[in-house]
């Protein structure tokens, strides 16, 4: 049942991603470890983890296009879940380290020692354990958003008012986290990380297989998201962001087909997150901040919302545009990036994927417009 | 003690005390010390740390006394330099008897000082210090000094002095007890509290009772001072969040760049110091004055600029404004950063804003009261030009119908830039203000830009009045969990409470009523 119900997702666009994805995803690490360092093919390990924090960004951007594209929810919290996920990958990558740390505690974490900590803090308790940790990765992450999203869709928070709500979740968690007393290392976060089951995280056979993973991440999250949207929930959705009220009217209970969808969007968010943290080294609470779940919501309107694909296009040509900014012109970068926002907003508002498939259903001659092409969104 | 209790008749004159010195014997020193410190000369008190400093000198066959300050000798008397020093200078020779002769009258010396801040703190010393031994110096002082602020802390002192000492009778520590109260800060509740257990119960009781009536004023006034810097920090939240009530609130516009319109007009304050610095420092004075229209007109046409470029093209389309205000919030930013650097600017205080003011216990910045003022004048301006003029008239007929203002012949689109172009003049006021509190730096902006959206959305959306109330709670509430959670564990206890409030009533404080609302 399952299988069938994945299986209804797979229209040709979305195989032709997928097998794309997939061949990157054995094609690179081979090419990095196989490929003598020499060769024109030899794939540089920097560039392997770089393209791996872009597949993790890839997979937020679509956690985030599954709610904003499809059920109308702009959060701009996203990078909360994202980030919250990375915090439960870095406890447990903490843990590791085990007496390798400054101090040589055996049990505490370096930060805790410094600031005279006697014992762990019952939170902390399980993380020592990858299974455990894993699970938190989804729970918290997907716990939160349950709260959040089902207390707020219950009240019919919609529109812009959950939108700035979601952003003062985000700033609370921010604030939060840069507390000593939180015990999540405050200003500096986590890091120093030694290594993840049992594998050196700074080894290049492990950036392989983190980036293996994270697209295999992408890979199933846009699976599964495809699986959604196609199915009889996904329409509920559709119908959701479209009218509200409308569908409400007809019986469908709105709250709680929001709250899932938001549930299993910011459950995605978190494994991206969780996947982020060992390829950059380090997670700490500027994660939390507004501004980068802005800028994930860039993404997804620059791919194109609503398409699934578009958003990890998306991810990737803004990310790899900042990197090409950052090098060469710093000072430009964020002009660039404030014009993409201004600009797509205004004239791509389909994104690139979006505007592409236009293009191409008008050159088929179809229908001259086609009325579901135009969604409007819910306000 | 040696000293104190009658001031010799020929008060001035400390030539037999300067002979006594020259006669080399530790008993002549501390007799002559306590010369010095009755006598009241103004330059006792410079001779008495000359000895304790090792550099008063004194020459037996010359009867000279002098100081050695470096290379130079002077007269101890007078302060006049001496030209040819007699040779058979040695130093005055000190020792324990001469130290606490010395200690006793450098306390007396400050109490008795030509200078009154010095009077004071020496007053405040024995206050904490309790020494016995001063309780002679006091009465002395107490009868010669002129400033009643000061005799009042020398008579608190000295009931300090009477409530802590075994021997003063039953009836005086009470009354000592009183007086102590008068003081009336945290000082004088722990003097209170912190009486020995032999201490008579009568005293006990007295001293128990005046602590509590201290505490419960202090905490009264600890109150107020919360409910005027809430109230402070709610006008500064005003302030900031007034223009969003306008362009957010009244036209439904989600300005992401709102701060950044406040950031700018913070540094068209920083434009007007610099021009007033280097052309006409006389105007100083007026630099805000002059400051407020160019900020108004600064932000007010960046804001027309960014309506008719581009909200106009995404009326209706309230997410996508989000993010391109935020693009445009951006822009701005890096424009700033280019044109000015990313370093914090210095923009000064007007003469007239800077200072404090004391009520009762409290102590109020100028600035801060000024800020307060400010925020209510703009609040209510604004007020009068929604309410009372012909083109507020035409804002609230074309954000209530949009149709039928246009049919009745209102160019709907001039009037949609201006409202916005109002709101954003009005960030630009609101700059110049917290140019004065905060740095002004390209990240200005960002610091205020959620705390305003809470403040507009928590009050009620399209309703003014619903922000002021919004942002002077938002404030005092903030200030009244700070001092029991932490300044930033109160930040987001009341970031939480807001989130759970919309949850509650999803339209904020004051909602507008009626069916309109829910399109």
């Amino acid at each position: 049942m399952i299988t069938h119900f994945l299986l209804k997702g797979l229209d040709r666009r979305v195989v032709v991603a997928l097998l794309l994805i997939l061949a990157v995803a054995v094609l690179v690490p081979v090419l990095n470890l196989v490929v003598p360092e020499g060769s024109p093919f030899h794939v540089p390990t920097y560039l392997v983890t770089l393209f791996g924090k872009y597949a993790t960004y890839a997979a937020l951007a679509l956690a985030l296009d599954l709610v904003w594209g499809f059920c109308g929810i702009l959060s701009l919290g996203h990078g909360a879940f994202f980030a919250l996920g990375g915090y439960a990958m870095g406890m447990y990558l903490m843990r590791q380290i085990g007496t390798r740390g400054v101090y040589g505690d055996p049990i505490l974490p370096d930060f805790m020692v410094f600031l005279n900590w006697k014992s762990l803090p019952w939170y902390w308790h399980g993380f020592d354990h990858f299974a455990f940790a894993a699970l938190m990765v989804v729970l918290v992450p997907g716990l939160l958003a349950l709260v959040f999203g089902g207390l707020a869709f219950r009240s019919r928070v919609t529109g812009v008012y959950l939108s700035i709500i979601t952003q003062a979740m985000t700033y609370a968690l921010l604030l939060a986290f840069f507390r000593n007393d939180m015990g999540f290392g405050g200003n500096n976060g986590l890091t120093d990380f030694k290594d993840i089951v049992g594998f050196n995280v700074q080894a290049d056979g492990t950036r392989a297989a983190l980036f293996a993973l994270s697209c295999l991440t992408v890979a199933a999250g846009l699976l599964f998201s495809a699986a959604i949207v196609h199915s009889k929930l996904g329409k509920v959705l559709v119908a959701i962001r479209d009218a509200e009220s409308r569908t409400r009217f007809i019986g469908y209970r709105v709250a709680t087909y929001k709250t899932f969808v938001f549930v299993v969007s910011a459950m995605l968010a978190g494994v991206a997150g969780a996947l982020y943290v060992p390829q950059v080294g380090i997670i700490n609470p500027g994660e939390f901040s507004p501004a980068n779940s802005i800028e994930a919501v860039i993404w997804v309107a620059v791919g194109g919302r609503g398409t699934l694909i578009g958003p990890i296009v998306g991810a990737l040509a803004v990310n790899w545009g900042k990197t090409w900014f950052t090098g060469v012109l710093p000072e430009l970068w964020l002009f660039a990036l404030g014009l993409l926002f201004v600009l797509v907003t205004l004239f791509l508002p389909k994104g690139i994927v979006g505007t592409i498939s236009d293009l191409f259903a008008r050159r088929r001659a179809a229908p001259p417009v086609d009325p579901t092409a135009q969604p409007q969104p819910a306000e | 003690m040696l000293f104190g209790a009658v001031l010799p008749a020929a008060a001035q004159d400390i030539s037999a005390a300067l002979v006594k010195l020259t006669a080399d014997g530790y008993a002549d020193t501390a007799e002559a010390i306590g010369d010095l410190a009755t006598s009241g000369h103004p330059r006792a008190a410079v001779i008495v740390q000359a000895i304790a400093d090792k550099t008063l000198e004194f020459d037996a066959a010359t009867k000279t006394v002098a100081i050695r300050d470096g290379g130079k000798v002077v007269d101890a008397a007078t302060g006049d330099a001496i030209a040819a020093p007699p040779a058979g200078l040695s130093p005055v020779r000190v020792n324990n008897r001469v130290r606490s002769a010395i200690s006793a009258a450098m306390g007396a010396l400050t109490l008795m000082s030509p200078d009154p801040a010095k009077r004071r703190d020496a007053a405040d010393a024995v206050f904490k210090s309790r020494d016995q031994g001063a309780l002679a110096t006091l009465d002395a002082a107490i009868a010669k000094e002129k400033d009643g602020a000061i005799r009042e802390a020398l008579r608190v002192a000295r009931a300090a002095v009477i409530l802590t000492k075994a021997d003063a009778s039953e009836t005086d520590r009470v009354e000592a007890a009183s007086i102590v109260r008068e003081r009336g800060d945290q000082d004088a509740v722990s003097l209170l509290r912190s009486l020995p257990s032999d201490t008579p119960k009568r005293v006990q009781d007295a001293a128990q009772t005046a602590a509590k009536a201290i505490e419960t004023t202090l905490a009264l006034w600890g109150g107020v001072q919360n409910a005027l810097y809430g109230l402070s920090l709610g006008s500064v939240l005003l302030l900031a969040a007034i223009g969003l009530a306008i362009t957010f609130g009244v036209m439904g516009i989600i300005n992401m760049a709102h701060g950044e319109l406040v950031m700018l007009g913070a540094y068209t304050t920083f434009v007007v110091q610099e021009v007033i610095r280097s052309h006409a420092p006389a105007l100083f004075d007026w630099s805000l004055a002059l400051a407020l229209p160019l900020a108004f007109l600064v932000s007010g046409l960046v804001g027309v600029l960014i309506e008719r470029t581009v909200i106009r093209w995404l009326y209706g389309r309230p997410l996508e404004t989000l993010l391109a205000t935020w693009g445009i919030s951006l822009i701005l930013q890096q424009a700033v950063r280019t044109l000015f650097g990313a370093n914090n600017r210095e923009v000064g205080a007007p003469s007239w804003m800077s200072g404090s003011l004391d009520l009762g216990a409290l102590t109020l910045t100028t600035g801060r009261m000024w800020i307060m003022v400010f925020a209510l004048i703009v609040f209510l301006g604004l007020m009068l030009i929604l309410k009372k003029t012909a083109a507020g008239l035409q804002m609230r007929a074309v954000t209530q119908n949009r149709a039928m203002a246009s049919a009745m012949g209102i160019k709907t689109p001039w009037v949609d830039a201006l409202t916005f172009g109002l709101g954003c003049g009005i960030a630009g006021i609101a700059g110049v203000a917290l140019s004065q509190i905060d740095n002004v730096s390209p990240n200005l902006g960002q610091g205020y830009i959620i705390d305003s959206f809470m403040v507009v959305v928590f009050g009620g959306v399209g309703n003014l009045w619903g922000t002021l109330v919004g942002a002077l709670t938002l404030g005092v509430v903030n200030k009244f969990l700070e001092p029991v959670a932490g300044a930033v564990l109160g930040k987001i206890l009341v970031l939480v409470f807001i989130i759970l409030f919309i949850q509650k009533r999803p339209r904020g404080l004051f909602a507008l009523k009626g069916r309109a609302v829910e399109a």
